[in-house]
């Protein structure tokens, strides 16, 4: 039976990895996401999982070692934030193109400069287009159940790609949550064991990571392409099963009193909560107003999206990260991108909010809710705006 | 606090953010102690350092300053030296820094053998993320990603670096505060690539795991562990054993990188192509 637990959600993530019982974990020290391979290493040590722990020399080689192990046939996972994954980024690619199954959290923090440790969202938006399934925590009960979730989503044989799983560093990783964590039956019974489509083993030799010229490289690119986007049907299908067992709901876009709505919010990780509080204020007021926290990131959820705006008139999206010099933050051009076909869609505004860990309170959201509905009369001058710059 | 410290700190910026007890701060002091014994010129001085505790003295003293990303700082300085060679640099690294995540930086930079000093911040963990075995853990003790002790072999800097080509090699620790400024002095004053590895004490995240209690723990094992030179020429191995050397270790004069570079455009411009 699930036990209520009261604990730091970055050891709770590291807890609820270690139900999933991987075989091999190797990861490297980078503020926020630390505590998670930190305490897996423990319960490593503890003899509570059977896991290969490898403390390595750099995230680059952290990624590296999971590739082999998963390509071994092992269940890998590895942890990272910020300049950790950037440092990763050349093995990030070739994971999904390998087609392994490896979990990652990342403990979202900003990327340089200024150096800075706390949180946004730039450094997944980096590694937007790598091929992973990408998925955003809102809560530490997420946090968990993500986790867990996360292996069966990429083990599945039809999906086999790797999944990351994001959590907003020090605003979640760093936070004290009451949650519930399953047992050991509850997650045997949810994930089965992991059968690898192929292994590099002696005696049944295959080729991974070969070389692929032009007169292949576009066919990759699409499986790889295809393969993503086939994987929400089985994300949906993990959720629903998910649900059915543990009674938690989990939908690539979540609805918050978006009934009669007329104006929403759209928010990516933890600033989902807080964006809650801020639409009871509104609707306490007799603003029709609305929340949709995204869940599913990658792939992008593209007929929820157009369903969750329907009889919107403004639709706020904030973005945690900044596009510089482009036309608008990674999240809002995603759906400016689904939305433009559609023949009614909501008056669109972006805001650029939270960066390198800056506080973001409900009153923030309230205001961006006043100035989403402004500007169905009045369209604002830029595209998107960088919220609360002092000075400006 | 005197003057000689005061001239080359960047007051604004402190307090620091290094724990009490910390040995970061000693060796800030030793090296600025050196840099006016040196009698550089703050403008002439660049200071480059990684990311870790160490990273943070950049931000601290009054020189050209460049705090770099985790592992790359002997990249960027390599970058610097070859564009103002007439720049006196340090650069500033933590073990895991230097060794793990920077260390094919650190090997190559040795081996080219170009004109900089290297110091490194030897504490055996990373102290910033809370205590995780760097390379240089020793073997047995105790870090948070080893509860039951390490079991990785850990890494001899100074013998790391004489093997990989540096031509000055010197050890020195956060307790002989007045040695260290005289090997940072020889250092600088070394043409080629200087290595100072440093023996500090990170009291928050290696010695309370490590039955060194508190800082003064540490600072006394230093000084009962280590052995100049000419004293553990006459000892045995078995008398060796758990101790470490002190002072210079490694000298040798041998062509440096951007002398060489130059030398050879110079050749080539000349037309004299015949290496002979």
């Amino acid at each position: 039976m699930s036990k209520r637990i009261g604990m730091e959600i970055a050891l709770a993530a590291a807890e609820a990895v270690a139900l999933c019982k991987p075989d091999v974990v190797a990861a490297y020290p980078i503020t926020p996401n630390t505590h998670i391979p930190e305490h897996l290493s423990d319960i490593v040590a503890e003899g509570r999982i059977d896991t290969d722990f490898i403390c390595v020399e750099s995230e680059h080689s952290a990624l590296s070692a999971c590739c082999g192990a998963s390509g071994a046939g092992a269940r890998a996972f590895t942890a990272t934030s910020s300049q950790g994954l950037l440092y990763m980024a050349e093995i990030v690619p070739v994971v999904p193109s390998m087609r392994l199954p490896i979990v990652m959290a990342i403990g979202n923090r900003a990327v340089s400069g200024p150096i800075n440790i706390w949180n946004d969202h730039s450094d997944i938006m980096s590694q937007r287009d790598s091929g992973w399934i990408s998925l955003f925590a809102a809560d530490g009960q997420e946090t968990i159940d993500m986790m867990i979730q996360a292996f069966k989503i990429a083990e599945h044989r039809d999906v086999m790609l790797p999944v990351n799983v994001n959590l907003d560093g020090f605003q979640l990783t760093h936070v004290v949550e009451p949650m519930m964590l399953p047992d050991q039956k509850e997650v045997d019974r949810f994930l089965p064991a992991y059968k690898p489509y192929a292994a590099l083993h002696p005696d049944n030799i295959v080729s991974m990571g070969a070389l692929g010229m032009p007169d292949i490289f576009n066919e990759a690119a699409m499986a790889k392409d295809q393969a993503l986007i086939n994987s929400k049907k089985v994300i949906l299908e993990v959720w629903k099963e998910w649900e059915e067992q543990f009674g938690r709901k989990y939908e690539p876009i979540g609805a918050y009193r978006m009934k009669g709505a007329e104006v929403a919010l759209l928010t990516l990780g933890s600033m989902g909560d807080t964006a809650e509080v801020a639409v009871d204020e509104l609707r306490d007021k007799g603003v029709k107003a609305g929340l949709l926290k995204m869940k599913l990131w990658r792939p992008f959820p593209v007929e929820e999206l157009i369903k969750a705006v329907k009889g919107l008139t403004s639709l706020a999206v904030i973005d945690r990260s900044a596009p510089f010099g482009g036309a608008c933050g990674p999240v809002c051009a995603e759906v400016k991108a689904v939305l433009y076909d559609q023949k009614e869609r909501p008056a669109i505004t972006n805001h650029i909010i939270g960066l390198g860990g800056r506080d973001i309170v409900v009153g923030d959201f309230v205001k961006i809710v006043e100035q989403a509905i402004s500007a169905q009369k009045k369209k604002p001058k830029e595209a998107y705006e960088i919220y609360g710059v002092r000075g400006s | 606090m005197d003057a000689i410290h005061r001239k080359y700190l960047r007051m604004d910026k402190l307090p620091h953010i290094w724990c009490p007890g910390c040995g970061n701060g000693i060796i800030m002091g030793s090296f600025i102690r050196a840099i006016d014994r040196l009698g550089y010129d703050q403008d002439s001085v660049a200071a480059v350092s990684g990311i870790g505790c160490s990273g943070r003295i950049t931000g601290y003293m009054d020189f050209n300053t460049l705090h770099t990303t985790h592992g790359r700082a002997l990249a960027f300085a390599t970058g610097l030296k070859m564009a103002k060679p007439g720049l006196k640099v340090f650069v500033f690294m933590g073990d895991g820094d230097a060794t793990a995540i920077g260390g094919n930086h650190l090997i190559h930079a040795c081996r080219r053998n170009i004109d900089m000093t290297a110091i490194i911040f030897n504490n055996h963990i990373y102290g910033m993320t809370g205590g995780q075995y760097s390379p240089t853990t020793p073997r047995d003790a105790y870090a948070t990603t080893a509860p039951y002790g390490t079991m990785d072999p850990h890494f001899d800097i100074a013998k790391l670096c004489v093997g990989a080509g540096a031509s000055y090699v010197a050890r020195g620790t956060s307790y002989h505060a007045k040695m260290l400024t005289d090997l940072i002095v020889e250092g600088a004053e070394h043409k080629g690539f200087s290595v100072i590895e440093i023996i500090t004490h990170c009291p928050v995240n290696f010695g309370r795991r490590n039955e060194l209690e508190t800082p003064v723990d540490m600072l006394l094992w230093q000084k009962d562990h280590a052995l100049r030179m000419a004293k553990a020429a006459k000892m045995t191995d078995d008398e060796l054993k758990d101790r470490f050397v002190i002072g210079r270790i490694h000298r040798a004069d041998i062509p440096e990188y951007v002398e060489e570079y130059d030398r050879l455009i110079e050749m080539v411009r000349k037309g004299d192509t015949d290496r002979g």
